[in-house]
C-alpha cells in the first residue's frame, strides 16, 4: 500500500444553530484553513472529495452548490458520498493509492438545525417495513441500550460516566458544542427522555463543517514536520433490516478494526464517534481497545453532533492530537446507518 | 392472484427552516428598498447578483458590496407556450437571462411589455418593480422586465455572459 498521511485539519466550532451562514459561507474559512495548513498550493492538490446529504438542509445536490467554496476553476477532479466526511477520506485514500495523484481535500458540512434530525434520520431506514413506522433516530438507539443493559454489558451508572466525562474533556476544545463539569450523579437524576435512554445519554443537534487535507509519502514528509500516516483504514456495514442484527454486538467494527490492524501496537487513544453513550461501550469493545486506554479527549460526537461531519471530526481530532505530540498511535472510528449499522476504523501513527 | 401487493405509498414529509445566508440576506433586505445589491470578486473581479456567498471561479469570499442600475440586456431567452398548473403569466410569454449593467452573471427573470416574437438577444430592458409597499423581499420585488427604448446592445458586448 501507498503511504497516505494526514498533513492538516480544520474545523469550524459546532453550534446548535447558525442562523447566518449558508453551507458555502459556512465551508470556507475551514477550507481555506485546512489548505493554507498543508503547505500545499490549492491548484496543486490533485483530488476533492466531500461528504454531505441533501436530507438535512432539503435542498437536492447542495452538495453541488457547496462547490462554490471550493472554486473549481479551471476544472477540478472532485468526488461526493452521500456519507459522513471519514467514507469521503476512505475515498481520497483509495484515490491515491491510485498513484498519480499526491494530494487529496477533503470535506464534510452539516446543518441539523434547519430540519428535524430525528424524522430526518427516520428516512435511512428500510422503506417498506421500518421507515413507515417512524422510529426516529433516539428510539432506535434506546431500544440497543436496552439491549447491552439487559445483557449486563453496560449499566445506567456506566453511561452517565461516558456523558460526564465527555462533556467535561470538551471543555478543553474550543470547537466543541456541550462542555461543562456534571457528574453521573447528577445525571442520573435526571427523568429518562426515551428509556432507558436520558437526554445526557444522546448527542446535541449540531451545525458544523470540517476539512482535512492528505499526501502521499514523501509529498506529506516535505510539507509537514510530523505527519500523520494512515497506516491502517477499513469499513465494514451490517445488514439493513434491524431484526437481521445483533444490536448487542458490533461485528463491523470488529472486522473492519481487524483489517485496520487496530491490534498490532499500543493503542495511546481513541476517538470514537458514538452518538450514544452506551455505543462508546459496544465500539470500544469491539475495536479490542485495552483496559484504560483514553477514549474522546475531543469530547467526541457526544460534545457536537453535526450530522455527516462527527466521523470525520474523530479521524481529524486524533490526527491533530498526533500532529501536536500528545501520543504516537491512535484508532479514529467513524459510524453511519442506524444502531452502528455501518463502520470505519482508521490506524493512525505520527512519524518525524 | 389477485391479492397479490404490487405497491404501497409510503408518504413522507420533511419540514425546513431555509437560510437565505448573509450575503443573500443584504440582498434581499435591499431589493426590497428598490436597490440591488451584488459582491464583487477580489480576485477575478466579476460582479455576482445576486451573490453567491464565494465565488465559484476562484473559491474566495466576494468580499465588496456593489450596486448595480435596474437596467440591462437580454442575453439568451425562451418563449414558454407549455400551459401548468399554478401558472399565472399569460401564454405566450417570455422568460429570459437578463445582464445587469454592471454585474457579469445574468439573471433569469420575465420579459413583458412586447410581444412574445419581438424579444431577442441584445433588448435593453429595465426593471419594472412592485409598488414599495407590497414589495416582498425576493425576486418578485421586480415584477418583471421592460423595453427600455435604447437601441440594441452589440453581441460582443454580452459575448462572454452568454
Amino acid at each position: 500500500m501507498r503511504e497516505v498521511a494526514i498533513v492538516s485539519f480544520a474545523q469550524l466550532p459546532a453550534v446548535r444553530r447558525d442562523h447566518v451562514r449558508e453551507d458555502t459561507e459556512m465551508l470556507l474559512p475551514v477550507l481555506h484553513e485546512a489548505v493554507a495548513a498543508s503547505g500545499i498550493a490549492k491548484k496543486d492538490l490533485g483530488f476533492t472529495v466531500s461528504g454531505s446529504t441533501d436530507y438535512l438542509c432539503g435542498r437536492p445536490f447542495s452538495f453541488v452548490m457547496a462547490l462554490d467554496a471550493v472554486g473549481a476553476f479551471p476544472p477540478i477532479s472532485e468526488s461526493h458520498v452521500e456519507m459522513d466526511g471519514a467514507w469521503a477520506l476512505y475515498e481520497a485514500w483509495v484515490r491515491l493509492q491510485h498513484g498519480d495523484v499526491d494530494s487529496a481535500l477533503v470535506y464534510a458540512f452539516g446543518k441539523s438545525s434547519l430540519g428535524d434530525v430525528r424524522a430526518v434520520l427516520t428516512q435511512q431506514l428500510d422503506p417498506y417495513l421500518v421507515a413507515p413506522l417512524g422510529p426516529d433516530s433516539v428510539s432506535l438507539a434506546a431500544l440497543q441500550a436496552r439491549v447491552l443493559l439487559d445483557r449486563g454489558r453496560t449499566t445506567e451508572r456506566e453511561m452517565a460516566e461516558i456523558a460526564a466525562r465527555s462533556r467535561r474533556d470538551a471543555m478543553r476544545n474550543p470547537s466543541a458544542q456541550l462542555r461543562f463539569d456534571r457528574g453521573a450523579d447528577l445525571l442520573l437524576a435526571e427523568p429518562y427522555l426515551v428509556e432507558p435512554l436520558r437526554r445526557h445519554d444522546c448527542p446535541p443537534i449540531s451545525d458544523g463543517a470540517c476539512a482535512m487535507v492528505i499526501a502521499a509519502g514523501d509529498l506529506a514528509r516535505r510539507v509537514s514536520r510530523r505527519p500523520v500516516f494512515i497506516a491502517g483504514i477499513d469499513h465494514r456495514i451490517e445488514a439493513q433490516g434491524l431484526g437481521l442484527r445483533d444490536l448487542g454486538d458490533s461485528p463491523s467494527t470488529r472486522l473492519a478494526a481487524e483489517r485496520a490492524g487496530v491490534a498490532r501496537a499500543k493503542v495511546d487513544f481513541a476517538e470514537i464517534h458514538a452518538p450514544f453513550t452506551h455505543q462508546e461501550v459496544l465500539v470500544r469493545d469491539a475495536l479490542g481497545l485495552a483496559p484504560g486506554t483514553p477514549i474522546n479527549p475531543s469530547g467526541g460526537a457526544l460534545a457536537s453532533n453535526p450530522v455527516m461531519v462527527a466521523g470525520l471530526t474523530r479521524i481529524g481530532e486524533a490526527a491533530a492530537r498526533l500532529q501536536a505530540g500528545d501520543g504516537e498511535r491512535a484508532v479514529a472510528h467513524a459510524t453511519s446507518g442506524p444502531c452502528l449499522q455501518q463502520n470505519l476504523v482508521c490506524v493512525l501513527e505520527a512519524r518525524s | 392472484m389477485s391479492d397479490v401487493v404490487k405497491g404501497i405509498k409510503v408518504p413522507v414529509r420533511l419540514a425546513y427552516t431555509a437560510i437565505a445566508g448573509r450575503d443573500m440576506t443584504r440582498f434581499y433586505q435591499a431589493i426590497r428598498e428598490g436597490k440591488l445589491l451584488g459582491r464583487r470578486c477580489p480576485s477575478c473581479r466579476k460582479v455576482y447578483v445576486p451573490p453567491r456567498g464565494p465565488c465559484p471561479t476562484c473559491g474566495v469570499a466576494t468580499v465588496d458590496e456593489v450596486a448595480v442600475r435596474d437596467t440591462g440586456t437580454v442575453t439568451t431567452f425562451c418563449i414558454v407556450n407549455v400551459p401548468y398548473e399554478g401558472q399565472t403569466m399569460k401564454l405566450p410569454y417570455v422568460y429570459a437571462m437578463v445582464l445587469l449593467d454592471g454585474a457579469d452573471l445574468p439573471l433569469p427573470h420575465l420579459v413583458q411589455g412586447l410581444e412574445a416574437d419581438q424579444v431577442r438577444m441584445g433588448l435593453r430592458v429595465r426593471a419594472s418593480w412592485a409598488p414599495e409597499a407590497e414589495r416582498p423581499a425576493s425576486m418578485e420585488a421586480i415584477r418583471w422586465f421592460e423595453p427600455s427604448g435604447e437601441p440594441d446592445a452589440s453581441y460582443d458586448s454580452y459575448r462572454e455572459h452568454l
